[in-house]
């Protein structure tokens, strides 16, 4: 078994190879207007990193954000391109269950990641591998009462002070831990999910007004 | 002929997502998947929306396509993609995909221009393009007069509209006259029953000290809407078809008489028309006219290469891999500026062909949205 995951739902240009066993390589870059560049050449040199060729792949892990769209979809398009092209299956995985894996926290927290617009991408989580909230987008002050008293895990959180006080490592997510959380799964039996978007907000998008008028009054 | 590029082409710049199979001058495979109806509702192309529906389109239509042209992708000699001009967001779908199918299937990878793919796509129709050939491109993104030697590295912009694309304006009017979006196929139909010569709507930038091939379609729009108004304001019934039909003579008089002056004044005896302004009936006939007149031979792709396809992107990318240009780099990015003078986009240290020995890569930001106001708005 080799997956080759990947996830660009944040800030994070980040590409992970996994055995079944063991993450054999891993790289992360930080550039949050580059992931449409970035990407294929962190695969390439991850996979001459280790020695490994792309055919060796037998499934590919992406993080489905929720995330800035543009960078997101970069994830999702190479992923789902990777899968046409080495007719091997794609998996989904939230990308905040990626950043809450990497936390190893053991009680209840949150995890955050910056929607912009002064908003952020948010859950609740028992431990490091249970979820207990949807994936949602909201202003951290209308959250607060929900988070309150909540170690919070990720960028989103380092933010808003006010909002979340308590933060953890990490800022951003890898696809190291998407990996490693995708391969415990896979080994457990369990279905991951579809590899599709979580845009939770729908496009922005203005029916223009009936036409303007243009004759001078 | 068996050795011939086979290229496969992807288009994401605006609402269609688009793959074409091409073997050299030969079409095999023209899918496409639009989110058009999507943006209706909007009366106009929403950015979001288009990223979104290129996304959930891109693999089903690659898979559409290979089948259509009956060919494996190992088969393929090349993978292009339009690299820009066009909405950054729906472009780095486009460029997102295209990579990845190139670098997992071995293949090298040709970041294209769009403008200059609307062009190349004659050669599916039309056998070779003749070099030179002048294009006028019209389109609800662009309206342009180019100058082709080599469309491969040479493409030179003769003029362009100062405001409005030409079919911006056809979807203006259409929007004022309430006859729904794309504005296009509609004035063209209603133009049919109508009298172009009913209502003297200005003709752009056509007078003596005015630049000679650039063009201007907001004064139009402008004088179109207030004549319809006018009449609105006096209680009378708007005669649809003979304001169709006005407006619709006044757009294709400028594009055509500017095209043809333009190939009378630079020694060129061919024209070719793209875009999707170019299924206009009225221009197509206009144009034969003219050209007929002017000892120019006329080149219009048929329709659906005229608008936006992958085709049309497999067509300049077969054409790369031909004359031996540079492949693009997996770094390749989303340019929704990419200046029209350049056909393709290079790996950087690679010059872009013989004549101009210059590599150079423009500066300007990668994925900024400003483009897209002038472009598509
Ligand atoms: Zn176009």
């Amino acid at each position: 078994m080799l997956l080759l995951a990947l996830d660009t739902a944040t800030p994070a240009v980040t590409v992970a190879l996994h055995d079944g066993t063991d993450v054999i390589a891993s790289s992360s870059q930080v550039d949050s207007r580059r992931h449409g560049e970035l990407l294929l050449p962190a695969v390439d040199r991850l996979l001459a990193e280790a020695g490994r060729a792309l055919d060796a792949v037998t499934a590919i892990v992406v993080g489905v954000g929720p995330g800035p769209y543009t960078g997101l979809r970069v994830g999702l398009m190479t992923a789902d391109t990777f899968g046409l092209a080495l007719g091997v299956p794609v998996h989904g995985l939230c990308t905040l269950d990626g950043l809450a894996y990497a936390s190893d926290l053991e009680g209840p927290f949150v995890v955050a990641t910056d929607a912009r617009r002064k908003e952020v991408y948010w859950a609740r989580y028992d431990d490091s591998r249970t979820r207990v909230t949807e994936p949602a987008v909201d202003r951290p002050a209308d959250i607060a009462d929900r988070v309150a008293g909540l170690p919070a895990v990720g960028a989103g959180a380092l933010l808003y002070p006010d909002t979340f006080p308590h933060v953890h490592e990490p800022e951003h997510v890898s696809a190291a831990a998407l990996a490693s959380l995708a391969a415990e799964r896979l080994a457990a039996g369990a279905d991951l999910p579809a590899p599709r978007p979580l845009y939770l907000r729908r496009p922005d998008a203005q029916v223009p007004k009936n036409y303007k008028v243009v004759t001078p009054k | 002929m068996a050795d011939e590029p086979l290229v496969l082409g992807i288009e994401t710049s605006c609402d269609e997502t688009g793959v074409g199979i091409v073997r050299g001058t030969t079409l095999l495979a023209d899918a496409i998947a639009s989110s058009v109806d999507e943006h209706a509702r909007f009366g106009g192309v929403v950015p979001e929306v288009a990223s979104r529906a290129h996304l959930e389109a891109m693999v089903p239509t690659i898979d559409r396509a290979l089948k259509e042209a009956g060919v494996s992708a190992k088969d393929l000699d090349g993978i292009a993609v339009t690299a820009g001009p066009g909405l950054a967001g729906a472009l780095l779908v486009g460029v997102s995909a295209a990579k990845t199918y190139a670098y997992a299937l071995g293949k090298p990878l040709y970041g294209v221009n769009h403008l200059a793919s609307h062009i190349c796509v004659d050669q599916l129709e039309h056998g070779p393009l003749p070099e030179p050939t002048m294009a006028l491109l019209v389109s609800g993104g662009h309206s342009s007069l180019l100058l082709s030697s080599d469309i491969t590295s040479d493409v030179r912009p003769m003029g362009a509209t100062i405001d409005d694309a030409a079919g911006e304006a056809f979807d203006k009017i259409a929007r004022v006259l309430n006859l729904g979006f794309p504005g296009g196929p509609v004035i063209d139909r209603y133009a049919r029953e109508g009298d172009p010569g009913a209502i003297a709507f200005p003709r752009g930038l056509t007078g003596p000290r005015d630049p000679a091939y650039d063009f201007s379609f907001s004064g139009l729009k402008t004088a179109v809407a207030r004549w319809i108004e006018a009449k609105r304001a006096a209680g009378e019934e708007v005669p649809v078809r003979d304001v169709a039909a006005s407006f619709q003579e006044a757009v294709v008089d400028v594009l055509t008489r500017k095209a043809v002056r333009a190939c009378k004044d630079e020694g060129v005896d061919h024209l070719m028309i793209g875009g999707g302004v170019a299924a206009n009936s009225r221009l197509r006939a206009l144009a034969q006219e003219r050209c007929e007149k002017g000892g120019i031979r006329l080149r219009v792709p048929r329709p659906k290469l005229c608008t936006d396809n992958g085709a049309m992107v497999a067509a300049l990318g077969a054409e790369m891999v031909a004359r031996g240009r540079a492949a693009s780099g997996w770094d390749l990015s989303a340019d929704s500026s990419l200046p029209v003078t350049d056909p393709h986009v290079p790996a950087p240290g690679h010059s872009r062909d013989h004549a101009h020995d210059n590599g150079r890569a423009h500066d300007h930001d990668h994925v900024h949205e400003a483009a897209k106001d002038n472009l598509y708005s």
